[in-house]
């Protein structure tokens, strides 16, 4: 029978470290919805979302009540609208229409984002992605709870530099739509190579079309759990630190499958995958870059850190896989700067820098994230930052994204305040030479050698 | 939608004081659930306290009884919460 010891230390967990469930995100296919008709098609989508997730908060409620734990986040992941919206729109504004349905439904069902405003283009663009894709600034700009996510590339299919190209373009204009918030739009905007068809977290999630009608994915957090267990084996040898973090791993996915399957049952909707991420908010005692600092770094970026994060991220990994038996998404330890006190602390004592997050980003979950840069960043720079984190992710087979934010009319040295689960960033500086004649060559990178294992 | 197959672990926490099992206990009898197990320290001055309770025959719903129980836990001036069992055998037992 369970101990007095084991429901102190869950209850300290819950409590004092920030264990939480951090989203329950409800994958609903829309390609029955497609129409030729445009306004059949807004129907047919808000009819489906509202209909399927009309419980959804409810339920994620009810756990919350049974076990007290926190499920901070209810979500909705849809298959990318380019797909869906493919045979009705002829325009990007035909495209804008979806993004109000969707930002309707996702208010009337009360979750606060919904991801899958994306395109997926690897390889290449159809006319329907680049309707999408020209339609995100204004989008998000006059929606408040959708994500939009765009696939430049991955390692079976090289990387389609005709769509980093335009995404720089499109990130700029997406921070000049919405400059009045800090580029608050780009914070909802995330472009990746090998991404991920069952990722719950946003921005990035969408509902991949090899998915089931409707699925549920639950993503859990902790850092501040594994920095506080981490507490406890200070200045011992690798091999503890490495079985210690395992072990936390092990103990914060459990809850997470726990959680999972109750929402499954629940809803009648079956379970998808678990992603355990350390994914930091800027609360205190909830950072990925204290966890650093305890293995041992004075700050996030001193050199040792790139060697740090790979083996906390690979034992966050092996814990998850022995505590559940689908584990999926991005799994790992994410590294976004403004939803992160500590690599906010670490920036601003000039020891991280965006180079050494790119060096980083080869051995984190996902990529460089969340951080802001001077608003003057020119689009083929960002295209440039872009198509590098994509090479990252195309040659080590593993998911990479950029999610970078030009905070339009503020510069280095200033600040940029998003609010909530955004957090806040200092702006970082940018290598001002030119990419421009390589970012207009056009056309796509091939596939790297290893991927033909046919 | 209650799950009835399970137990329920309460947990009470707090500045130690008379009385406190009397009045949780006296809850529990006047709504018909049944404790199973009780263990109770006193750590550096705090009543730290679980029991494990069934509640298949109680005759109110689980989130009734978990927030009339808060509601007592704050007039005694302790802490008491209310969880279903599996959260900690999920975490703690392979």
């Amino acid at each position: 029978m369970i101990n007095m010891f084991e429901v102190n230390e869950t209850n300290a967990m819950i409590e004092q470290e920030n264990l939480d469930v951090r989203t329950i995100t409800l994958g609903i296919s829309l390609l029955d919805c497609i129409d030729s008709d445009l306004e059949t098609l807004n129907q047919n989508i808000y009819k489906k979302i509202t209909t399927l997730a009309g419980k959804l908060v409810e339920t994620g409620n009810e756990i919350e009540r049974d076990y007290c734990i926190p499920v901070v986040n209810k979500r909705i992941s849809i298959t990318p609208i380019s797909l869906i919206g493919s045979a009705a729109c002829r325009a990007p504004q035909d495209y804008v229409t979806i993004a109000k349905t969707l930002d309707k439904a996702a208010k009337e069902v009360n979750v606060n984002f919904i991801g899958g405003y994306s395109a997926l283009v690897s390889k290449g663009m159809t006319k329907s992605d680049e309707l999408l894709i020209r339609s995100i600034p204004e989008a998000l700009a006059c929606t408040e709870r959708i994500c939009s996510s765009v696939n430049l590339g991955s390692t079976k299919t090289g990387i389609n530099m005709d769509a980093v190209k335009l995404m720089g373009e499109i990130v700029h204009e997406t921070a000049e739509f919405t400059k009045d918030n800090d580029s608050l739009g780009c914070a909802k905007l995330v472009v990746f190579c090998n991404a991920p068809d069952d990722n719950p977290f946003m921005a990035g999630a969408f509902h991949g079309v090899t998915e089931a009608d409707a699925v549920i994915n639950v993503g859990v957090s902790g850092p501040g759990v594994v920095k506080k267990a981490l507490e406890a084996v200070r200045g011992e040898n690798f091999e503890v630190l490495c079985e210690t973090i395992k072990k936390t791993a092990f103990k914060i996915t459990r809850v997470g499958q726990l959680v999972a399957q109750e929402a499954s049952r629940r809803m009648g909707i079956p379970f998808g995958i678990i992603d355990l991420s350390l994914a930091p908010t800027p609360a205190v005692g909830d950072s990925v870059a204290e966890i650093l600092e305890e293995i041992g770094l004075e700050y996030a970026g001193a050199p040792g850190t790139t060697a740090a994060l790979a083996l906390l991220n690979d034992q966050v990994k092996k814990g998850g896989i022995m505590a559940s038996s689908y584990v999926g998404g991005l799994s790992g330890a994410f590294i976004p700067v403004s939803e992160d006190q500590g690599m906010i602390d670490a920036v601003q004592a000039n020891a991280l820098t965006l180079e050494k997050l790119e060096a980083m980003t080869c051995v984190c979950s996902v990529g460089l994230d969340m951080i802001a840069v001077p608003g003057h960043t020119s689009p083929s720079t960002l295209s440039g930052i872009i198509a590098d984190e994509m090479a990252i992710g195309m040659i080590n087979q593993k998911t990479t994204a950029v999610r970078l934010i030009p905070v339009i009319g503020k510069d280095v040295g200033e600040m940029a305040q998003f609010g909530g689960l955004l957090g806040y960033a200092p702006i970082m500086p940018v290598n001002h030479y030119s990419c421009e004649k390589f970012i207009n060559r056009g056309g796509r990178i091939p596939a790297p050698v290893h991927s033909f294992k046919n | 939608m209650e799950n009835t197959a399970s137990k329920t672990i309460i947990t009470v926490v707090g500045k130690d004081t008379v009385g406190i099992i009397a009045k949780v206990c006296t809850y529990l009898s006047e709504n018909q659930i049944n404790v199973l197990d009780i263990s109770q320290t006193i750590v550096q001055g705090f009543f730290n306290m679980m029991m494990i309770v069934d509640m298949q025959a109680a005759k109110k719903t689980f989130a009734d009884c978990a927030a009339d129980l808060e509601k007592l836990g704050e007039e005694i001036g302790v802490s008491i919460k209310c969880q279903r069992e599996e959260i900690f055998d999920k975490m703690h037992r392979l």
